[in-house]
This record gives structure tokens, sequence and C-alpha cells, in this order.
């Protein structure tokens, strides 16, 4: 698998540091994951290896955390939070006008590549609802409007996908 | 007339100025408090922790030197010390301010529990959306190793403990202390049972194990600071140190607040402190510690008798914020989420929202947990698609009932407790929303979905 030569660095380094090697195997799904936008069956086959685990072992960590992904975003991944704060301060309404005006239906990648619509889980700024994250980048108090404004950006390119240069 | 806060955690977390870098931290006497620690005896530091009544921050309460106390150290084996900062119950956000904005005191009360505890190595459990978190932390803890306030040898005091930040991945699970282990492990975050696998004795990698709330370790910090005797003056007797609520919902200002725990009521939080309710609106409900806590009805009247014997007759308005005085009333002060909802809140759609995200979390290990949770998404999804039927509440009580106390780990019933108030409390809206929708049904209406919190 062709890791960058960063991401492969980190982890030989990452993978000593822990008592056990299988204490990595969340660690390392992040930084492949990183590198290469999802979790492959190659990918997942290529840490089990590194960690000297069997290929499902890793696969069950996969299927059981939301943030691994096994297929691609879109270059923009958002997550609007829907738990009951969020919900209190009009996350659903945000979310509607996000779907509205990117052209994408919650859950799903949009039909360009743009964008990819999920609803997650609390994001812990409840007291900023609701909180819309950009790749790694969080926005908070997002009304419909400022929804709005994100989308627009978006699809002129100006906004930062939110990932890490 | 607003109250004023008590800032012990947060108290420079706001300041105009005041950055998340070391020197910054070292110019408002950061790191004191370790350079002290590792010239006491790590039992004398746990003795501290004992007299100040620290309880946990993260939910359960549990009076922390108690843990510490339970700890197996005639093992031989390693010890190992884990800060809980997998924040992730609903209306919860403290621990995403002390990281963003003073994680050195983090690190240096980790430190000094590591030390504290004989701890061979430290981990930061950081939940996986906490991606600017993670990074401000790696730096904190790469600066920190510069001067040599961890790593090898800390302070030329012969102890040595270094920080791993190991990032979640999305599951609240992780939020509970074996499960967070079995993560942290490289498995899938299964709760263990308890006994056997109380941390404190089998813990990671089956080693004894102390696994402590971010806020928690920060006040580790202050009870070094002022001694424990001192510490536990702040609050009352049994809750002792500051809380930090964070308040969300439908209050004017929302946000995070420190007082000293009983020194401000729920009503002077809602009203004095986040400047009330929308405007027009009143009161309808409180859940006064995180989404798991049990919901309080803004017309209810509490009496009874507190520990101490105090006889108490409380409106919603007059619980005092803490630990005892939130069990007193049949809720808890869980992790400090007060979510407020007022008059506009339909309590269905607020409950199929909870039961949407218990749902959602359950890690499927106990029957009753990954069965039952999700049914009662489903029938409260039912009620809010227009479905609804008069014997759903009754139904709801009784699935909730034979799912807490009956799973391995107290997500049963965290996801039960919701279900349970929701249906003592606002059962007359469930029946009537059934009524309604069974009217409208039967004249052929279309039952149109308006809902917004689902």
């Amino acid at each position: 698998m062709n890791l960058k030569p960063e991401t492969t660095e980190k982890i030989d380094k990452l993978v000593p540091r822990y008592p056990t090697k299988r204490s990595a195997a969340l660690p390392l799904c992040h930084l492949v994951q990183e590198d290469q936008g999802y979790l492959s069956n190659e990918a997942i086959e290529w840490i089990a290896q590194r960690l000297e685990l069997e290929p499902i072992n890793i696969q069950e960590i996969v299927t059981f955390y939301p943030m691994l992904r096994t297929e691609p975003t879109g270059k923009y991944h958002v997550r609007v939070c829907r738990t009951l704060p969020c919900a209190l301060a009009g996350a659903y309404q945000t979310c509607h006008r996000l779907e509205k005006e990117l052209n994408v239906e919650v859950g799903h990648t949009s039909e360009d590549g743009l964008v990819t619509l999920e609803y997650v889980e609390c994001h812990a700024d409840c007291g900023r609802a609701p909180v819309v994250m950009v790749g790694e980048e969080e926005y908070t108090d997002i009304d419909p409007d400022k929804a709005g404004e994100l989308a627009a950006k978006m699809k002129s390119g100006e906004l930062s996908d939110g990932m890490p240069d | 007339m607003a109250h004023e806060e008590t800032r012990l955690i947060m108290k420079y977390a706001d300041e105009p100025g005041y950055t998340n870098d070391i020197d910054c931290y070292l110019k408002h006497g950061g790191y004191e408090e370790l350079k002290k620690a590792v010239t006491m005896k790590p039992e004398d530091i746990c003795a501290e922790v004992m007299d100040s009544g620290v309880r946990g921050r993260g939910g359960a309460g549990f009076p922390a030197g108690m843990k510490w106390k339970f700890l197996d150290r005639k093992s031989g084996k390693p010890i190992y010390l884990v800060c809980n900062a997998d924040e992730s119950e609903p209306g919860t956000f403290k621990d995403r301010q002390i990281i963003h904005k003073d994680p050195h005191q983090l690190i240096e009360g980790m430190m000094i529990a590591a030390y504290a505890i004989q701890a061979k190595l430290a981990f930061i459990y950081i939940r996986g959306e906490f991606f600017q978190g993670y990074r401000i932390l790696e730096k904190a803890i790469e600066e920190a190793r510069e001067k040599n306030f961890l790593g090898d040898n800390i302070l030329d005091s012969g102890y040595s403990c270094d920080i791993i930040v190991h990032r979640g991945a999305g599951a609240y699970i992780c939020g509970e202390e074996t499960g967070l282990i079995e993560s942290l492990e490289g498995f899938r975050a299964n709760p263990r049972i308890k006994p056997p696998y109380f941390p404190a004795a089998l813990g990671l990698y089956q080693c004894p194990t102390i696994v402590n709330n971010v806020e928690t370790l920060c006040d580790v910090k202050h009870v070094v600071a002022m001694g424990g005797k001192e510490f536990a003056k702040i609050g009352t007797p049994g809750n002792t140190g500051t809380r930090t609520w964070c308040v969300s919902g439908h209050v004017m200002k929302p946000g995070y607040y420190e007082f000293a725990c009983a020194d401000i009521t729920l009503g002077e939080l809602i009203y004095d402190v986040c400047g009330g309710l929308k405007p027009g609106r009143k009161l309808k409900a409180v859940i006064p510690g995180g989404s798991s806590s049990k919901i309080l009805r803004a017309d209810e009247r509490f009496t009874g008798k507190l520990k101490d014997g105090t006889e108490y007759d409380w409106g919603i308005e007059d619980i005092p914020m803490d630990f005892d005085s939130l069990m007193a009333v049949g809720s808890m002060s869980g992790s400090g989420g007060v979510i407020v909802m007022d008059d506009s809140t339909d309590m269905v759609e607020a409950l199929a929202n909870i039961n949407y995200f218990y749902a959602h979390e359950s890690c499927g290990q106990c029957t009753p947990c990954r069965e039952g949770v999700p049914w009662m998404r489903k029938i409260t999804q039912r009620m809010v698609d227009g479905e609804a039927r008069e014997e759903d509440a009754d139904l709801l009580n009784s699935i909730a009932d034979q799912i807490a106390g009956r799973t391995i780990c107290a997500f049963g019933e965290a996801a039960s407790w919701p279900v349970q108030s929701f249906i003592a409390k606002f059962k007359d809206e469930f029946v009537e929303k059934a009524r309604e929708q069974a009217a409208r049904r039967k004249e052929g209406e279309k039952t149109a979905k308006e809902t917004t919190l689902i």
C-alpha cells in the first residue's frame, strides 16, 4: 500500500510507544484513513499485518467506530450535530438548508463528489449550538442562513475543506 | 442580581490574553504544584485528595480519593493513569474548554495524580471529534516534556512518566471507564463486568488503573495547592469544590459557568446567570446533568430530608446545584450538562431525539440494551411520524424498566432514565398526542410530519 512517507514515519514512531501493539490499532486506523481518505480492505489488511493481528481484528474496529469509514467522502465532509441541545437550537432546519443548497440528501455524497453530508451525535459544544463540522473545522451557532452562506462558499470553492495541510 | 462565579478550574480560561502555551501558563504560576508534589510522599498526596472530598466530575460523582484507595498497589504490575476526555454526554462541553484553553492545567493535574498513584504511563483518551483539542494537547505535552514536567526523571525527582494522547473514533460508550479501557487496548469498546473488572484492580492490560475525568484531574492540582482540608471548605460537606455547569437549550445566554457546589440554585443559574428564557416563553423542563439524567418538570415540588437530616420543600428553581440535592430530587448532577426546555418543546419529540442518540450508541453487547433501546427509539419515532398509540407510553416505560439494572454497564440506565422520567412526568402529553393522531387517522387526514427535533 502506498502511504505517504510522513504517515509511515508517524506510524513507526507511534507503535513502539504503546505497551502492546494492538493498542495502536485505533491510532493507526486514523492515520491511514487521513492518508487514504478511507479504510479500504487493503488498508485494513495492511494495518493488521503491521500490528501482527488478523484482518478481522481491524475489521471489527472499523465497523464499530462511526468515525472510521470504508468509503471515501466528498471534498467537503460536512457533519451536522443532531443531538438534543443542537436540535433545540435548530440543527434539523440547518441540515435541511444544507441539503437544499448543496443538492444532497443527508447521509449521502453529492453526485458531483463535492459534499458528503451526515448527521452525527453530540459534538460537545452544546453552548454554541447548532454545531456543524466541515472536515476538522468546527462552525458554531449555524442557523439556516449561516448554513446557506457555508453552502455557497463550498460551491464556489472559497471554503477550506477543513483538513490539515 | 447575577451571581458571582467561583472560578477555580476556569480561572484563567477566558481571561483576555491568556493563551494555551506553556510560557503563559508558567507566568500564571503553572507547574508550581507539580514541583511541590514531587517533594511530597505519594501517599500524602492521596491523603490530601481523600481529605478534599472531591467527587468525580465525569458523571457518577464517586469520591476520587476513595477510587485511588482501591488501587491494587501490591500486585507488582505496572500502574496506569487514564484521563477520560471522551466528553460525549449530550449537553456537556466543559472538558473541551479546559483542553482548548488551559491544557497545561490538565497535564499538571495528571502528572500530580500519576505521581501520587505511581503510574508507569498515563493516557489521555480524547474523543475523536476533538481534532483541535488533540493537536493542542500534543503541542502542550511536547512543551511540558522539554521543561521536564513529564518524561524521564521529572524535575530530578527520580520519577518518570509519559503521557500518550489517544484518539477515540466517535463512540459514546468509550466514556464508560471499562469500555474506554477496551478501546484503548485496541478492541471494540464493550464494557467489562464489574466485579471483577474494577479498573483499580484489573484495568488497562489487566493492571491496576485509575480512570479520572478531565475536570477531576484539574481539581487534583488545586487540592495540592490549597491542601485537602482547605479545598473541602469550598462547597458544602460531601459536595466539595466547584462545578462547571454547561447550560444549553432555550436560554438567552447558554455557556459554561463555574460555581462552588451548592452555591447557586437551578433557578438562579437559568434566570440570573443565563439571562432567562427566550422572550415570551415559560420554563417547561430541565435535564440537569446531561441527557441521561432524569428530567425535572418546571411545576414539580420536591419535599424530603437530605442526608444530614435537613428537611426541604423546593420548587424546581430552589434546587441547590450540587451532587446530593440533585440526587434528592430524583435526578443527578451527572456530567454537569444542564439542558433547558421552554414551553415550545414537544416532549415526545425531545424523547425521540434522546432515544435516537442512545439507540445509536449502544455497544450491542447486552441483549436488553441492544434490543430494547432501538425498540424504544422505534416507538418514539413512530409517535413523531403520526402513528402514536395510546398504550405507547406504558409500553415505553415497561421496556425501560426491563433494560435498567440488567446490563453490564450503566448505559442501560442512561438510556432508560430519560424514558422513565419523561413518561412519569409528561405522560399526559404522550397520551394526548396518541389521541390526536388517532382522531386524525380516523378522519382520514394525513398526519404531515412537522417535527423540529428529530
